[in-house]
């Protein structure tokens, strides 16, 4: 069925057209007088401004390594992180740890453990899936590099970025 | 200095005149058509005839040839570009444009004007603009005002017939 | 050969008017193609605040290099030229739409004298039909390059654009006959002079011999001399003219508006239907120069009505070059004093045009883009016919009441 659309009738001064161009010259006038006095409120200015300290307690920036209270690095490349990334942006190659260092017992450490920054997605499942706690999604969000290759990091830098973190998994305990 | 600027906007205003007809693609002949009147209102100006020239410009090549690209835009170019001419249409053109000569150098040839330079206009009141406002609005009136009215009624004819609900 | 035969070649009539109009084709060329890149900057701007944004504030303080930056970023860019266009209209149809723009330039006084050279560089006597003229070739430009470019959007922007200018030069060109009818010239130096002697024309109360140095005399008598001066300038003509000479400012600078495709009649590049018009398949420096041309007819359409109806760069209460003091300074010699003059009166004029650039940004990002139908309606049904009424009136104006 055919709508016909009711055409409103308008004035003469309506049809001059020029008292609404008025009103809206007027209209952006004082957006602009606003905008020109600060009054209007604009988005944050970012790299001036940050939102670091607003930044909620669930942010998922950089995924990081951590180690735990005692300096025991908690990743024992069990893998799974590497598996379950769905970018597929986490290398691990493990290592045995010899019997007789400190934390022999633990068997297996990470050789290398290379994320590739330019894949990770955020998405947080490494630090989901990982058993022993030891990958977190920290608060970093500038991943900055000049190349692919620093794009990539490395353990040492993830270590560097994700610190100590005391967390419930105990089984590693000495007493235990 | 004056004869030189003569020869240089003449010998253009040839030159692209002539382009108009040997250049196949119809944009190109009418940009150098365009090209002619501008030099042509060089010209004009030369002879101190500014309102002229200036017309000149403002009306061929600023109105007239721009609706002229407008419709060549819209032809089917490719069919015009591949067009070969055949040697009876050389033949034909080559006449028409030898007797077009003959008759501009006949008829020059016997006007007496030909022979001496033309007087120098006598210095008027004003510019040459007041001037042929002068002589439009005051020897010409009759005929100009006729010549008003009768645009008028074009223009008028021209708006009942184009309007969609003629009935 | 020494320095007063170096003077007298400099001062020799022919020489002196060459190189007098090299200096001021340079300076103003300078002056404008300066204004043309902080008109872009001022529209970004403008833009932003009104829609309630910042715009550019990185490129230096406030972002004030952002011009020059652009400049690079499209000098520096790929100037890639698309398959199947006809490459000789493609390459010129930029340099087409820039250089008519700048022509008009040509006879705008945009100033009064420097040291009795009159700043404008050419004060020719069909002044404004030169502008016209010159103006109305910068459709080609456009036209062009919207064929030359085999694409559907740009064909589409170069032909709305050519029906649209050919419609709006006719209320262009009536709309200032009644501007002639009362000053009775078409030079443009000297309907400045009209403006400076009897009021800018879209103002008919003007102060009638009204001087500074007068008022210094006596300072007491201000309000009278101010009131005499005003009854004065004052005749009931100017009073009725002011009338059909305020609707020939309103359809002009209407039809300006659709004549340097300004928003809202900017339906040839209409960017939501058309990509960019005719410049869409420009890149780097040709869709720069398509860019800075658009500009910098608008910077001369706004000389041109600064010049008809604005006051040229007259401003009341302001001498022109030929002065003999600056406020009454006694160290400031009489030459000076005129040059300084002079150079305020080329401030006064590039304050105004700046004004009313400013102007038709706002307007630009007030008002939406009109339909082509409406265009089209608006420029023969209405403005046209108002242009004619409008001569119409000026005549009986000019015939009845002395």
């Amino acid at each position: 069925m055919a709508i016909v659309v009711k055409r409103a009738k308008l004035s003469l001064l309506e049809k001059l057209y020029f008292p609404a161009l008025i009103g809206g010259l007027l209209i952006t006038i004082r957006h602009f007088k606003n905008m020109f006095f600060g009054k209007t409120k604009v988005t944050m200015q970012y790299p001036e401004e940050r939102w670091d300290e607003h930044l909620p307690p669930h942010y998922r920036g950089a995924p990081t390594l951590v180690t735990d209270e005692v300096g025991r690095e908690r990743c024992v490349a069990c893998q799974l992180c590497e598996f379950i990334c769905p970018s597929r942006a986490i290398t691990i190659h493990p290592e045995e740890i010899p019997a007789h260092e400190k934390w022999g017992k633990v068997e297996k450490r990470p050789k290398t453990f290379e994320i590739d920054m330019v894949r990770c997605i955020y998405c947080g499942m490494c630090q989901e899936v990982c058993p022993e706690q030891a990958i977190f999604l920290r608060k970093d969000y500038l991943v900055i590099g000049y190349s692919r290759k620093e794009m990539v990091h490395d353990k040492a830098r993830l270590y560097e970025l994700g610190g100590v973190m005391d967390g419930l998994v105990l089984k590693w305990n000495e007493k235990k | 200095m004056q004869l030189a600027i003569f020869w240089i906007f003449a010998f253009f205003m040839v030159f692209f005149g002539a382009l108009v007809v040997l250049l196949r693609n119809p944009v190109s002949s009418a940009m150098s058509l365009v090209l002619s009147f501008l030099f042509l209102a060089g010209l004009f100006m030369t002879l101190d005839a500014f309102f002229i020239g200036i017309i000149q410009v403002l009306v061929y090549a600023g109105a007239v040839m721009v609706l002229f690209l407008f419709i060549i835009m819209l032809l089917d170019l490719k069919s015009e570009k591949q067009r070969k001419l055949k040697v009876g249409a050389w033949l034909g053109g080559g006449a028409v444009l030898a007797g077009f000569v003959y008759t501009i150098l006949h008829v020059v040839g016997r006007m007496p004007g030909a022979e001496q330079a033309m007087p120098v206009l006598p210095g008027g009141v004003g510019s040459d603009v007041a001037r042929i406002g002068w002589v439009l609005f005051e020897r010409y009136n009759m005929p100009l005002q006729v010549v008003g009215v009768l645009l008028l009624v074009a223009t008028v004819g021209v708006v009942i017939l184009s309007r969609k609900e003629l009935k | 050969m020494d320095c007063t035969q170096i003077y007298q070649i400099v001062m020799m009539p022919e020489v002196f008017l060459v190189w007098t109009s090299l200096a001021k084709i340079l300076g103003l060329l300078g002056i404008v193609l300066g204004l043309v890149s902080y008109t872009v900057y001022a529209e970004r701007r403008v833009s932003a605040f009104i829609q309630d944004r910042l715009g550019p504030n990185r490129v230096g303080p406030q972002g004030l290099i952002q011009p020059i930056a652009d400049a690079f970023k499209l000098v520096l860019k790929e100037n890639f030229m698309p398959a199947g266009v006809n490459k000789f209209f493609y390459y010129i149809a930029p340099k087409l739409s820039m250089i008519p723009a700048i022509l008009v330039l040509a006879v705008l006084p945009f100033g009064s004298t420097l040291l009795g050279v009159p700043m404008v560089i050419a004060g020719i006597d069909i002044g404004v039909l030169w502008v016209f003229a010159v103006s109305s070739l910068g459709v080609y430009g456009i036209v062009l390059a919207g064929w030359a470019s085999n694409s559907k959007y740009s064909f589409l922007g170069g032909i709305r654009s050519s029906s649209q200018m050919i419609s709006y030069e006719l209320s262009l060109g009536l709309s200032v006959i009644p501007v002639f009818m009362v000053v009775g010239t078409l030079n443009l130096p000297e309907i400045v002079l009209y403006q400076v002697k009897n009021g800018w024309l879209i103002a008919p109360f003007w102060p009638q011999g009204f001087d500074l140095a007068k008022l210094a005399e006596n300072p007491g008598g201000a309000w009278e001399m101010v009131v005499a001066s005003f009854a004065a300038g004052f005749s009931l003509q100017k009073l009725l003219l002011w009338v059909p000479l305020f609707l020939s400012f309103i359809v002009f600078l209407v039809s300006i508006f659709a004549e340097t495709n300004r928003a809202p009649f900017d339906l040839p590049e209409a960017e939501q239907e058309l990509v960019a018009g005719y410049h869409t398949e420009y890149s780097s420096m040709g869709f720069a120069l398509f860019f800075l041309g658009e500009y910098a007819a608008m910077i001369a359409a706004s000389g041109v009505i600064v010049t008809l109806f604005l006051g040229g760069w007259s401003l009341p209460l302001v001498p022109d070059g030929s002065a003999e003091s600056f406020f009454g300074l006694s160290f400031v010699p009489g030459w000076l004093a005129g040059v300084l003059w002079g150079f305020v009166n080329i401030g006064v004029f590039f304050g105004k045009v700046i004004a009313l650039l400013l102007f038709m940004i706002w307007v630009r990002w007030t008002v939406p883009r009109f339909r082509y139908d409406q265009l089209m309606k608006l420029g023969w049904y209405f403005f046209f016919e108002l242009a004619l009424f409008n001569i119409l009136l000026t005549a009986l104006v000019l015939i009845f009441v002395p």
